[in-house]
């Protein structure tokens, strides 16, 4: 183990660890911790300039103002609309083209399998501006088909990298003697692959939940009102219409951020397992 | 049919379960990109008639201004972003250890990267904020007058970076975490028992068996520092006077914002930050295909 286990280390290493542990959590957590605490102050203590010491009460107003005034519930509906069904899509499409490529030999399959892949890091703007006139040609600009079915394709290229190593790794006797048993390949896929894939799914699903949750740039290039917008986009436009009141920029800051932080600690070894993929051999 | 169909199964069946991603995969994203790579060489406001002119578009981009500014940046971005790298490592190392609580420990470090960039530069936006942002006075009670770094052209990009680093190194440390775990004990040891400890067992013992950490490392956070969108929109616009723009954040100005819908030259600019990432990528992909084909 690198490096040394600290118990192995004298007792004021030890003492040493033990306080420097919570502290640098606090630091580097400050910018974080300071928000939250923002966002239960009273409007009343930053007008009276206490921006830091305890807030003179805890306001939960705050929140209840967010929900009030602004379109924040409906902000965090679109979301879930925009991205539950891209994580079944994506999971869905990506399971089979990851099964075409990890189970059957033919000549294109590795340009196809790059293809996903390369296609996954191009940078959005070489995207936008297609894309957005098709979304409108379409009708579907400013709902929320026009921006989950693009991110329902966009992701298929990470999620197919992730299901076509994932299968790979499988034990491949396991096809080969169903085919022997003449089990059609649909079945194999359906009866034999399909159960074995749990903790793939597990994984990527909470992947792609926060990577769409979190999504920004698709948001703004696709919806423009508050009956799409997912959350990032109100965030944002709330943001100018809030110049400096902090305690509600706060508030609906940590309302944003909670769905995906929530899936994290649910789900948090299926979300490092996806996320750490081929970090190690 | 049915005899055709059992005779071919095995070759036929790999195109169907690929057809529905394919379909949607090209539709929306591979025929996309050679639409931009058209539409560079028009005159075009996304409405009415488009013109060809040529290679005009890119002319214009070596006498523009912003188009430099925004290139440099960039630059700082993609070479200040790669500290994400030893600084997730050095955290990784920090937090390798068994002691109480430490699993709670690790999910919390993490947690920058699970929140939206919208959220992490609204949160830094606060920090800097002039007058009462922690960081304005901490500069102010160290320096006698606090900075405006967002307010600040000459210092604005950096801030912004510095807010993307803090979940970028949260992804890296997650990413070397995971390495960490994986290295051999016995090696350690032995090493060990030759003497090896400190910066030398990391730089000859420890680092060597990282590389697939460190290679994913420096790919997601080059990836990461040319994507640089959402900061730079929610911290500052771009401002002020244009001095935070990047490529990425300038392209969607010129064909979407209230600086008019250019969607011939904001292609043009895509088109430049695909050929610059195009470099990295292809680095990636032929490092995967030497990969794939040695086994």
């Amino acid at each position: 183990m690198f490096p040394r286990p600290i118990q192995q280390r004298s007792q004021t290493a030890q003492w040493v660890y033990a306080i420097a542990l919570p502290l640098a959590l606090i630091l580097w957590l400050f910018p974080l911790l300071g928000v939250a605490i923002t966002s239960v102050r009273p409007a009343s203590d930053l007008a009276q300039g206490n921006y830091f010491g305890w807030p003179s009460y805890i306001a939960f107003e705050n929140y209840a103002d967010v929900f009030r005034n602004t379109p924040m519930l409906q902000y965090i509906q679109n979301s879930f609309i925009v991205t539950i069904p891209t994580v079944i899509g994506s999971v869905a499409l990506s399971l089979m083209t990851g099964f075409a490529l990890a189970v059957y030999k033919f000549k294109a399959n590795l340009i196809l399998f790059f293809m996903f892949v390369a296609g996954n890091f191009v940078p959005f703007q070489i995207l936008m501006v297609p894309v957005r006139d098709m979304t409108l040609s379409l009708g579907m600009y400013n709902t929320y088909w026009g921006l989950a079915l693009f991110h329902i394709a966009f992701q298929t290229g990470f999620c197919t990298l992730f299901m076509r190593n994932f299968i790979k790794a499988l034990p491949f006797e396991l096809i080969e003697a169903a085919r022997v048993e003449g089990v059609s390949e649909a079945r194999i896929f359906w009866y034999i692959v399909l159960p074995l894939m749990r903790p793939a799914i597990a994984a990527l699903s909470v992947l792609i939940f926060t990577f769409i949750w979190n999504d920004f740039f698709w948001a703004t290039v696709l919806t423009t009102s508050p009956e799409a917008q997912p959350i990032t986009a109100g965030l944002s436009s709330l943001n100018g219409q809030w110049v400096a009141a902090w305690h509600l920029v706060s508030a609906g800051s940590i309302l944003a951020a909670l769905p995906p932080v929530a899936m994290f600690f649910l789900m948090q070894k299926h979300f490092i397992a996806g996320l750490t993929l081929g970090a190690v051999k | 049919m049915s005899a055709y169909w059992k005779a071919n199964q095995r070759r036929l069946a790999p195109w169907l379960f690929l057809a529905p991603g394919m379909l949607m995969f090209a539709v929306y994203v591979i025929i996309p990109i050679f639409q931009s790579m058209w539409i560079s060489f028009y005159d075009w406001d996304g409405l009415g008639e488009a013109t060809w002119i040529g290679t005009a578009n890119y002319v214009e981009m070596t006498t523009d201004p912003n188009m430099r500014k925004s290139f440099v940046n960039n630059i700082i971005w993609l070479v200040l972003y790669l500290l994400a790298v030893p600084a997730g490592l050095f955290i990784a190392i920090f937090l390798n250890q068994t002691v109480g609580g430490i699993r709670l420990y690790k999910s919390l470090f993490f947690f920058p990267f699970v929140i939206s960039q919208v959220v992490v530069g609204l949160i830094f936006s606060w920090f800097y904020a002039p007058g009462f942002g922690l960081f304005y006075k901490v500069i102010e009670y160290f320096n006698g007058t606090g900075i405006a770094i967002l307010a600040d052209p000459d210092l604005v990009t950096y801030g912004i970076i510095a807010a993307g680093l803090w979940p970028q190194i949260a992804y890296v440390m997650i990413l070397y975490l995971t390495g960490l775990n994986n290295v051999a004990p016995d090696q350690v040891e032995a090493a060990r028992l030759d003497g090896a400890k400190g910066w030398k067992m990391l730089y000859y013992v420890i680092l060597p068996q990282l590389r697939p950490a460190t290679f994913i490392a420096v790919v997601v956070t080059v990836i990461g520092a040319l994507r640089s969108f959402d900061l730079v929109s929610i911290m500052t616009s771009g401002g002020p006077f244009g001095s935070s723009r990047v490529l990425s954040y300038y392209m969607y100005e010129t064909a979407l914002s209230e600086y008019g819908y250019r969607m011939g030259y904001g292609a043009a600019i895509a088109v430049v930050l695909f050929a610059i990432m195009m470099v990295f990528i292809s680095g990636f992909i032929w490092k995967m295909w030497r990969d794939e084909t040695e086994r």
